[in-house]
């Protein structure tokens, strides 16, 4: 499978500077949202701790906080499925579905059913699928993927939403007042939501002492695909079980904040039974989730809320975007999951990334995101999927900063510092440096060769 | 007090006069500073990349070159951050770890062991906005960072603040990475270059006439940024303000 190469991705996106200065605008805003409400609490950082335990301990009884949730979930009426991978998850929809003559679903936004690219398996067996998010609505429309797991097309301009929705919803293409263009998705969804045969949701929470699954979302649309059609599927990844209905309230407590910067989701909903004469199906994924709790410095990614606060606060990701990831999860927490799931494949992602550590101070759930993403970069060179010329690279400034010989051999002719020195750290092929910088004007001497000769008495 | 100077090879080899003031500013205070001369490289550019395997021969002649040494200062904070954090690719043995332990960047050292305040030579009359690499704000802890809601402190801004007719003016994120990153500042060409565009033009659009850091990696990409854009903003290191430099 080909590499992802995100630096070309990124030169894309920076080139169209329109987009790229309102989406770092747009997300930085988020994070400075985000400061004034965590600031707002005097308890931010215990909150933080006790949220990071929570998930902690589900997370090392994991099995046993599943079964009690499969239970209680039983004894409330609903049906529980088991997946182990993608595919199974989606032949398990689509089961549910084709055996009760479902061919409609309206689905809030879920990016687990993302992570099993599930729409195109039910599209391609005759089962639409319409998402009821606005966010993944304009992604659906436009066919790309979301690039933010919190508000997917944060990439796009309200011009851009415009086109889109005048290709395939029949809007003014010249309109692109925000309110126009939600509200003609609004009626748009509408009917589909009434002729429904199937709803589904994600989940934000699963607690396991109630059975019951938590979606915590700002537009209604998760409960409208729940509450209007006869049959409810909830696709949950298994790390999302927690124990207690009480830990819903730390969490709830900071996910929008974390996400949003806004104090909690309009909506905040408990799913526990099924509505009289409907079905409620539950289907727990794993797709290598039991794998990545095995890793000794990575089983910490599945902490994660999915509340976005990594990416709003990088960097790199305001500049790039997400779709310059080539994966389901982009940004901080993307560059340390992608791996797990195709190490060849997402080998650049580690390395689209300054180890600035910004992410891992806004984590709700404390990840050592920058701490994983240095721990991945040393697996990623160990099983060879570095590219050749940063090995070699490696390899030969290994060499030289390791012997004081050839170090000095390296800097001490006049300039030679320039000619050599940024070659180790800077190792390229076309002077990747040079492209949009100046390099340092050429010292006389080295600070050893000043060194001895004004010091070198004493 | 007796410290040996920890020069980065890239000061070494780019910045001299960064190394030079760092020494000078040690002397200044009296302390006894020893220049060991087989120093190169703490490692961070081979193991910043996941190489460890290279990374264990600058690694251990690092440790070689230290090990005697109560204290140990360098004018960077993103290699004290790698000696400190992340000098893992070769043994801990009682003289890695020592040396990981007595390992100072220079603000920190400054500001915590010689517990210094005033620098009556030094005088800079010129708007400065302060450059905290992301090392030293979020690893080394130098200075409040945005992301965490704590009483604000800056070991770096509490030490200029004792040079003469200095001001100092605030970007709109100072705390933003400026996209140096080591070797992501090649292998993410365009993002990084991007980063640092708008971190000089944030500083300048807030009235900086320098930009001051502990960090002189940070700056070598800045300046480079800066000088490609034709921006009117110049740059410095710490060492070199509280030196005395006056421009």
């Amino acid at each position: 499978m080909k590499r992802i190469d995100h630096a070309e991705a990124s030169s894309k996106f920076i080139e169209a500077t329109d987009h790229l200065e309102f989406h770092d605008r747009r997300l930085w805003d988020l994070r400075q949202k985000r400061d004034r409400e965590t600031v707002g609490l005097a308890e931010w950082e215990e909150l933080r701790t006790l949220a990071s335990a929570i998930k902690e301990h589900a997370l090392t009884h994991l099995a046993d906080y599943l079964e009690q949730f499969e239970r209680n979930a039983l004894r409330n009426g609903a049906t529980v499925h088991w997946a182990t991978d993608a595919a199974e998850h989606n032949q398990i929809v689509f089961d549910v579905m084709h055996s009760r003559g479902a061919r409609t679903l309206v689905k809030a936004k879920s990016m687990l059913t993302d992570e099993c690219d599930m729409r195109p398996f039910l599209e391609t067996r005759g089962i639409s699928v319409m998402e009821t998010d606005l966010g993944e609505r304009i992604q659906q429309l436009d066919n790309e993927p979301p690039s933010h797991i919190v508000v997917p097309a944060v990439h796009k301009l309200r011009a851009d939403v415009a086109q889109v929705f005048s290709e395939t919803i029949g809007t003014d293409p010249n309109n692109h007042d925000v309110h126009y263009l939600a509200e003609s998705q609004r009626q748009h969804t509408r009917p589909y939501f009434l002729a429904a045969a199937a709803g589904m949701t994600g989940a934000n929470f699963a607690v396991a002492e109630t059975g019951t699954v938590v979606v915590c979302t700002n537009e209604g649309n998760a409960d409208l695909s729940v509450n209007l059609p006869p049959l409810t599927i909830h696709s949950i990844g298994i790390e999302k079980v927690i124990p207690r209905i009480e830990d819903v309230g730390v969490f709830v407590r900071m996910l929008s904040r974390s996400a949003l910067g806004s104090p909690i989701t309009q909506l905040t909903s408990h799913f526990r039974a099924p509505r009289d004469g409907a079905e409620m199906h539950i289907i727990l994924v794993d797709n290598g989730r039991s794998e990545r709790l095995g890793m000794a410095d990575f089983w910490y990614s599945l902490k994660c809320i999915r509340c976005g606060a990594c990416m709003n606060t990088c960097p790199v990701y305001r500049r790039s975007g997400g779709l310059s990831y080539g994966a389901t999860y982009s940004g901080p927490i993307g560059v340390i999951i992608d791996p797990t799931f195709n190490l060849r494949k997402f080998s650049s992602l580690p390395f689209a990334s300054t180890l600035n550590g910004s992410c891992t101070s806004v984590c709700p759930v404390r990840i050592n995101i920058h701490e994983q993403i240095y721990k991945w970069r040393q697996i990623i060179a160990e099983k060879s999927q570095l590219p050749f010329v940063k090995k070699e690279a490696m390899r030969v400034a290994g060499a030289v900063l390791g012997s004081p010989t050839l170090y000095r051999a390296a800097v001490e002719t006049a300039g030679a510092g320039l000619e050599h020195l940024p070659r180790f750290m800077m190792y390229n092929r076309l002077n990747a440096w040079g492209r949009q910088r100046e390099l340092p004007a050429a010292p006389k001497s080295t600070f050893r060769q000043w060194y001895l000769k004004n010091r070198g008495q004493r | 007090m007796k410290v040996a100077l920890f020069i980065p090879c890239y000061v070494d080899a780019v910045f001299p006069e960064v190394g030079v003031a760092t020494l000078e500013l040690l002397e200044r205070f009296g302390v006894e500073v020893v220049y060991p001369l087989d120093q190169t490289c703490c490692g961070q550019p081979m193991a910043n990349s996941g190489c460890q395997k290279d990374a264990a021969a600058a690694e251990a002649l690092f440790v070689r070159n230290f090990a005697g040494f109560e204290f140990v200062v360098g004018p960077s904070g993103s290699c004290v951050h790698h000696i400190r954090e992340n000098l893992t690719a070769i043994a801990q043995t009682a003289a890695t770890l020592k040396v990981r332990r007595n390992t100072f960047e220079l603000v920190e050292f400054l500001h915590d062991v010689l517990k210094v305040r005033d620098f009556p030579w030094a005088e800079f009359p010129h708007a400065v906005g302060l450059h905290n690499g992301c090392a030293s704000l979020r690893s080394l802890r130098t200075a409040k960072m945005s992301e965490i809601d704590e009483p604000f402190f800056s070991k770096p801004l509490a030490l200029l603040s004792a040079v003469k007719g200095i001001r100092f003016v605030t970007p709109e994120r100072p705390d933003e990475c400026c996209g140096f990153g080591g070797t992501f500042s090649v292998s993410e060409e365009p993002v990084s270059a991007r980063m640092g565009y708008d971190k000089v033009t944030d500083h300048l659009k807030a009235g900086a006439d320098y930009i001051v850091s502990a960090d002189m990696s940070c700056i070598m990409h800045q300046q480079g940024c800066a000088e490609r854009l034709g921006l009117p903003i110049k740059f410095i290191h710490i060492a070199q303000i509280l030196n005395g430099a006056r421009e």
